[in-house]
């Protein structure tokens, strides 16, 4: 009993956060950066918060993760950074030659008050940036939101600062995929060529973050948005934001800046997900759904129907960030399966109300938290078991501990494989989704079934 | 060759033995803009206090802090596993405006109450060193109204390198020393030590403390692998302090040594030359009981023997394999270059995130000529070295790991992500095992290498 010290008694706290379900702001910027082609993340702070945000995105991803930092020391606390990130951006075009650096900040810099556009310009003034390559930035307190809160602010930074409109629009749709997985990226990417569609992904960390093993270190790896693209985002006819919370703010900051409409669709997870932002990416784009993707439509269907008295009134845990959740949750429960606890570390109200419009028929009472912990979504285990926990790696303790199946799915997840190379979105994601939970259902089932119960075939 | 950049800050932090005369540069603050693989304050205090088990680790700060250190380090214990869990004041924009005092009391006060740890450490981070909260006032406070120790430890971030962050660990530490007593009724050998320095990774501080407990030593503390408060408290009583890791715990070996009078020797449970050293340096301090040498002596002769002829079976696999070697402390470093010549393979980078010149005249006087020496390196310096070198193993930490694989190279973890012990004679044999499986794991035949 690793958390044996969790309390069942459910007491409110306000000063205390025990065992998060979130992290901060930086790491978010620093994947979205890295789904630019040939870009270093640079975190402008002291080099702790920097050395963990690296560190969890290598253990996650499995893969090398560059990224710079201003090294702030005592000094530049009390003088500010400007000195630090002006040497660094120097330092970074001379030694390693990037297309772009996008900064972030961290609670340190941005206490202090850095103005990072004023630093950026006198750098320029100075000379400090050569002709044809950029410095984007964004602000990423981490006493705001969340590691989602970040990756949306540097993905509307991409749009804000290298989105161009140039009056006439080409066939070409931006889709901006979302905080997922770059096999998620991928997979996007695919469908919406197998429906004949030109797009812009943006940001995009396939090929970055599950590349190949070349035999070479390659600090920027063939994959990601080029800046060429994300320039012509603003020449698109329209722009397909999945999960709001992650990929709103730029969508909308692009339909401000160059006039490209937009349409906020949930993450495509599951059935009816998948339905939607394939239908919308049709009808934007004036195309028809080819017979291969009704096919993967049809194959997923067919293991719903295969296997859905295995499903039937299990009740689900679920933790995570707010976009997976919303269509996890939906997608749960069109095969038949209850979320009732779900908890995001995120904050934002709207998460509630979407969750209890999403599960308003179950026939359990459900818990919802917003901003909340995994110490809270223990102890509602405890007083309300489930039959299944999904959620990133750190759930692996309570299910442990209350011995109940479990599905990893999220971020960060720090003990497995497999998340970075396949999708969970789209049809075949869903396909990829429910074998997992099939899996862990039904071993559970082969191990626990008496002798006189146990069956060969399932 | 790969063609890359130095920076020419950074070319006096990087040395070929046999090239010039040595002059290297270290103990430097690393540049804004290359990119370190170093950690902050906060990272020193938190991986040295963090295995105490029975204490509570209040991360004071922003989330992340409180996120990113979560359980990191799976340092076991054998008891009560409160140190697991990830407490946080989780400071939001209002707190930081108006400041997190209020946060902070009411958090501590919640916990204690609900767990009655033996003590509490409180954890400032960066933000908390800016907005100013009198962190120390509000753990005084604390103690007193609940009657434990409650320390601050000053780990804002920025203050300094991963270095200092072990001294705040230490002072800690030392306010919780000589506040205990050990059992005296029965009868305890006088010939006890606190185990410095050692932090129970894969439970590594079991397999020493069983050694010692052979030898007819009484361990007073461990710290802080498996720690408890209690013995931390009594630690005064014992009469040698043994520093495995000296980088982190020399600042509280000196302290003790002042104030208690208790001397300190520095030791390495790495590798068989190293752990036997360590055992007879012990036993030497106690020579008074001569039984106390020939236990180590009967000891260390029946572990060698039974691990050596595996031994000697993988150093013939080895013979003459390339090793590289990226590390945290410089100390590692020492012994890992013993450990591998053990097994017939060759060190021809070594380098280190801390080390300062002292270590780095040390590495030079164990290395053969042609071997590189690094301080702070980044991840293009270490691949440019790596194919230059030719190297079939590389030795570091999590974000070397991938650097390695994607080059189609052998990789052991020697920091945060070990499962396996490698400390005693036992860990010797896991060690080689392990850079047996890596380096002639067949995976390389289908792999490109150096492409
Ligand atoms: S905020 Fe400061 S203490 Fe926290 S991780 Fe960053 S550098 Fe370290
Ligand atoms: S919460 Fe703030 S201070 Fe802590 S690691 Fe994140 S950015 Fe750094």
């Amino acid at each position: 009993m690793l958390l044996r010290h969790t309390t069942d008694k459910i007491v409110e706290r306000h000063a205390l956060t025990v065992n998060p379900a979130k992290t901060c702001q930086p790491i978010g910027a620093m994947y979205a950066s890295l789904g630019i082609r040939g870009c270093i993340p640079h975190s402008h702070g002291s080099q702790g918060c920097y050395a963990y945000h690296r560190s969890t995105l290598t253990r996650h991803y499995k893969e090398p993760v560059i990224a710079a930092t201003s090294s702030f020391t005592e000094g530049s606390s009390v003088f500010g950074g400007q000195a630090n990130l002006i040497q660094a951006i120097d330092n970074l075009f001379t030694i390693y030659s990037p297309e772009v650096i996008a900064v972030h900040t961290t609670c340190l810099s941005e206490t202090i008050g850095d103005d990072i556009p004023q630093i950026v310009k006198k750098a320029e003034a100075e000379g400090k940036i050569p002709k044809g390559k950029y410095i984007i930035h964004t602000n990423t307190p981490s006493y705001v939101g969340s590691h989602v809160t970040g990756f949306s602010n540097m993905t509307k930074s991409m749009v804000d600062y290298l989105s161009q409109g140039n009056g006439h629009k080409e066939k070409c749709i931006n889709i901006i995929p979302g905080f997922v997985e770059p096999s998620d990226m991928e997979e996007i990417k695919r469908i919406t060529s197998e429906l004949g569609i030109k797009s812009i992904v943006f940001p995009d960390t396939s090929n970055v973050l599950n590349g190949p093993m070349t035999g070479k270190y390659k600090m920027f790896p063939k994959g990601g948005v080029t800046v060429e693209d994300l320039k012509k985002t603003g020449c698109s006819i329209g722009t397909l934001a999945l999960g709001r919370l992650a990929s709103g703010a730029a969508a909308r900051a692009l339909d401000t800046k160059c006039k490209v409409p937009c349409e906020l669709l949930d993450l495509p997870i599951g059935l009816e997900a998948t339905d939607t932002f394939i239908d919308t990416l049709r009808q934007v784009a004036g195309v028809h759904v080819p017979d291969s993707i009704n096919i993967e439509r049809g194959q997923l269907l067919d293991i719903i129907c295969d296997m859905h008295q295995y499903f039937y009134g299990k009740k689900v845990g679920l933790v995570g960030d707010p976009d997976q959740l919303i269509s996890l949750s939906k997608f749960l429960i069109s095969i038949d399966m209850w979320p009732v606890h779900i908890v995001t570390g995120t904050p934002g109200k709207k998460f509630e109300k979407r969750i209890r419009e999403i599960t308003k028929d179950s026939p359990y009472k459900v818990n919802v938290k917003q901003s909340g912990d995994m110490f809270l979504f223990h102890q509602w285990i405890k007083n309300e078991p489930v039959d299944l926990l999904i959620g990133n790696t750190y759930v692996k303790y309570i299910a442990r501990d209350e011995d109940i199946p479990f599905v990893r799915f999220g971020f960060p997840i720090l003990d497995r494989v497999g998340h970075s190379f396949f999708p969970t979105v789209g049809y075949r994601g869903g396909m990829r989704l429910l074998e997992k939970i099939l899996d862990a259902l039904l071993d559970r089932k082969d191990r626990d079934s008496s002798e006189t119960e146990f069956e060969l075939v399932m | 060759m790969t063609a890359i950049h130095i920076l020419k800050e950074r070319e006096k932090q990087i040395y070929e033995k046999g090239s010039q005369p040595f002059d290297l540069t270290c103990d430097k603050h690393s540049i804004a803009g290359s990119i370190s693989q170093r950690a902050c304050v906060f990272c020193g205090s938190r991986v040295v206090l963090y295995p105490i088990a029975d204490a509570l680790h209040l991360v004071h700060g922003p989330i992340g802090c409180a996120a990113y250190t979560w359980d990191i380090r799976g340092a076991l214990s054998s008891g009560p596993q409160l140190h697991r869990f990830s407490f946080s004041t989780d400071l939001k924009e209002k707190d930081v405006i108006f400041g997190g005092e209020k946060k902070l009391y009411q958090a501590l006060n919640t916990l204690i109450d609900t767990y009655s740890p033996k003590a509490a450490f409180v954890y400032a981070t960066c933000i908390v060193g800016i907005i100013g909260d009198d962190v120390d006032s509000i753990c005084k406070k604390m103690s007193k109204e609940k009657g434990i120790p409650v320390l601050p430890v000053h780990s804002e971030g920025f203050k300094g390198t991963k270095k200092d962050g072990y001294k705040a660990a230490c002072e800690a530490l030392f306010k919780l020393v000589g506040q205990g007593s050990i059992n005296h009724d029965s009868e305890t050998s006088k010939f006890r030590i606190n185990i410095l320095g050692e932090f129970n990774i894969g439970g590594e501080a079991w397999i020493i403390k069983n050694y010692y407990e052979k030898i007819g030593v009484q361990v007073v503390s461990v710290m802080t692998g498996d720690s408890r408060i209690d013995d931390i408290k009594s630690a005064h009583e014992a009469s040698l302090n043994v520093v495995q890791c000296s980088g982190s715990m020399t600042t509280l070996a000196k302290m003790m040594k002042e104030k208690y009078d208790i001397p300190f020797i520095r030791v390495s449970y790495f590798g068989i030359e190293d752990v036997s050293k360590a055992l007879y340096d012990v036993s030497a301090h106690f020579k008074d009981n001569p039984q106390i040498l020939e236990n180590t002596k009967k000891l260390v002769s029946s572990e060698i023997q039974n691990i050596y002829p595996e031994l000697q079976k993988i150093k013939k696999a080895l013979f003459g394999k390339k090793a590289a070697i990226y590390v945290g402390g410089a100390f590692k470093a020492f012994s890992l270059i013993k450990a591998l010549r053990l097994i017939g393979m060759d060190v021809v980078l070594v380098g280190s995130q801390t080390g300062d010149q002292d270590d780095y005249k040390m590495l030079k006087e164990l290395c053969d000529d042609g071997t590189v020496i690094v301080d702070d390196a980044n991840p293009l310096e270490l691949s440019k070295y790596i194919v230059e070198k030719k190297a079939d193993l590389v030795i570091g930490g999590v974000k070397e790991r991938p650097i390695a694989y994607k080059m189609g190279i052998g990789f052991c973890d020697h920091n945060h992500e070990r499962k396996i012990p490698l400390a005693g004679f036992i860990g010797m044999l896991n060690f080689a095992k392990e850079v047996y499986a890596t380096v002639m794991s067949p995976v390389w035949k289908f792999a490109p290498r150096h492409l």
